[in-house]
């Protein structure tokens, strides 16, 4: 409750001193415009359905890239964390390749697929692949041993031992991974698209940069922070208490 | 005989990777149905041994066998109770208890089949609970009821009461002793409790350590309920303590070596 509070009076004292600040013309509209036409922007943008099908686009590439980087980095994963071999060899480069910013593949991504939709699909892919694979890794390797001699003493072998046991034991870090996953992967659509055609989020935000629309630039970036926001607090973070919780990983 | 530990020996590596006796030719017969306690200060091989003949750890010579047929890994025949109750957290009660009948059993006659092995240990009431949501003395009676679930002829303990409270664990002897009389399995008890060994068994096997050797069996005739038989418990636990005095002391002064040259 005191938390909740000191946001609230946190963020009324900002959005006061915005617009405020904008009316006493403290600084240029073009450089920073008022909280109320940043306001009628959005809402411009949602009566003429424009910011509408940018949301159903972006999130259309997200879907398909978010779920495909899940299962490449959930298998590569599973490999690193039962083959030494492939753990030692494979697990350094995709230790490494986590390090670079997924939009530097977009270059490539370019000349593979030209300037497309699937070129921002791809970067997306990889925003969230390795991330997935290495937190997958890991869950696979901190299984507690005891589950596996409990489960070995009932009969359980080899690939029921794994779907039965050691898969279900490391799905806290299946959902860390696929938390972490969704937030490289929106930040690397969102890359992405700014750099691409449109529709999409990213697309209308440079489109309106071009354009001189302070007021849109702003709305948008209000929209995807909280879109990134509200997906990793109300969706990733409750998943993950409860399952820290029922697996009995709490300290 | 049903059990046969035949010179069992296991070495492990140490820090060095220099080998260290941890059992040193260990040979044991058990008799079908017999309820027999290992006793030993802590670090003398009771878990090794138990997880030997559960299949789970090989021997570095020697052999096991159970109704004549030589171990090799881990088997249904052999249900085994850690410590930790080792529940499965993201499956239910009813679910962890019929983990080990999936395989050879209709859902539903798995499902009969745990529900009888949970009301025996009192918790019938609880098969959609998660292991989260009970306590440490319930969720060993789950790990108990799912042991008992895959019908084992032989019940390999592993200090099962060893993290619990007092009271807890006087309840859960009681529940123990009546499980055994009910369904007169073979059960290899390990403990470091003399007061539990004697309380338990029919016969213990006290041992010694570095290396990990039989020191003693001793026979415990002394009749059921045993509360009632204080003076000839005490008897016992006087003649365990003579022997296992000269082995905590061992541990004891190499412990205190150990401390005063860190
Ligand atoms: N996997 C292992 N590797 C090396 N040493 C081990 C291993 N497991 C057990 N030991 C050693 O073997 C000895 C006996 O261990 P354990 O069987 O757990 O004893 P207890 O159950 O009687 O306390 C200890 O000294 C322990 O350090
Ligand atoms: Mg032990």
């Amino acid at each position: 409750m005191q938390t909740a509070i000191k946001r609230i009076i946190f963020f009324a004292a900002i959005i006061a001193f915005w617009e405020i600040g904008s009316r006493l013309e403290l600084w240029h509209p073009l450089i920073f415009p008022s909280l109320s036409s940043v306001f009628s922007a959005l809402v411009e943008g949602f009566q003429d359905k424009t910011l509408i099908y940018d949301l159903i686009a972006s999130f259309k590439r997200l879907a398909v890239g978010l779920t495909i980087s899940l299962i490449i980095g959930t298998l590569i994963g599973i490999l690193l964390g039962k083959s030494k071999t492939a753990d030692e060899t494979l697990g350094a480069v995709i230790l490494a390749l986590q390090s670079v910013p997924s939009i530097v593949w977009l270059p490539i991504a370019i000349m593979w697929f030209g300037l497309n939709e699937k070129a921002v699909i791809f970067v997306t892919i990889l925003g969230g692949t390795f991330v997935m694979a290495l937190n997958m890794r890991t869950g696979i390797k901190n299984v507690s041993p005891l589950y596996i001699k409990a489960a070995q003493t009932m009969g359980a072998t080899g690939v029921d031992l794994f779907t039965r046991v050691i898969f279900p034991a490391s799905i806290p870090y299946v959902v860390t991974g696929s938390r972490l996953a969704w937030a490289f992967a929106w930040r690397a659509l969102m890359a992405g698209e700014l750099l691409s055609t449109g529709p999409g989020l990213g697309y209308t935000l440079r489109y309106a940069s071009d354009f001189g629309r302070m007021d849109i630039v702003i709305g948008v970036m209000i929209i995807i922070g909280a879109i990134g926001m509200i997906v990793d607090q109300f969706i990733f973070q409750r998943i993950e208490k409860s399952v820290i919780k029922k697996w009995g990983l709490e300290s | 005989m049903f059990i046969e530990i035949n010179d069992v020996n296991k070495q492990y590596n140490d820090k060095e990777n220099r080998p260290v006796d941890v059992l040193k030719d260990i040979n044991l017969s058990v008799e079908k149905g017999q309820f027999v306690s290992i006793l030993g200060p802590s670090g003398c091989g009771k878990s090794t041994l138990l997880s030997i003949v559960a299949g789970l750890t090989k021997t570095t010579s020697g052999e096991i066998q159970i109704d004549g047929k030589t171990i090799t890994k881990p088997g249904k025949d052999r249900g085994m109770v850690f410590q930790q109750a080792a529940l499965f957290p993201w499956l239910t009660v009813m679910e962890n208890v019929t983990f080990p009948l999936k395989k050879e059993m209709k859902k539903k006659d798995a499902e009969e089949t745990a529900l009888k092995y949970l009301q025996m240990v009192q918790l019938g009431k609880y098969i959609s609970h998660y292991p989260h949501e009970l306590s440490g003395g319930m969720q060993q009676r789950v790990a108990i009821a799912r042991a008992l679930a895959m019908n084992p002829e032989t019940l390999l303990m592993d200090e099962p009461f060893g993290a619990l409270d007092e009271q807890t664990r006087t309840r859960l002897h009681g529940q123990l002793e009546n499980i055994w009389t009910e369904t007169k399995k073979t059960i290899l008890f390990v403990t470091h409790s003399i007061s539990e060994s004697i309380k338990l068994s029919d016969r213990i096997i006290v041992m010694g350590t570095k290396p990990g050797i039989i020191l003693q069996d001793i026979t415990v005739d002394i009749p059921r309920p045993r509360e009632e038989h204080k003076k000839e418990m005490l008897e016992i636990e006087d003649h365990i303590m003579k022997y296992l005095k000269k082995e905590i002391d061992k541990v004891v002064s190499e412990e205190l070596q150990y401390a005063n040259s860190h």
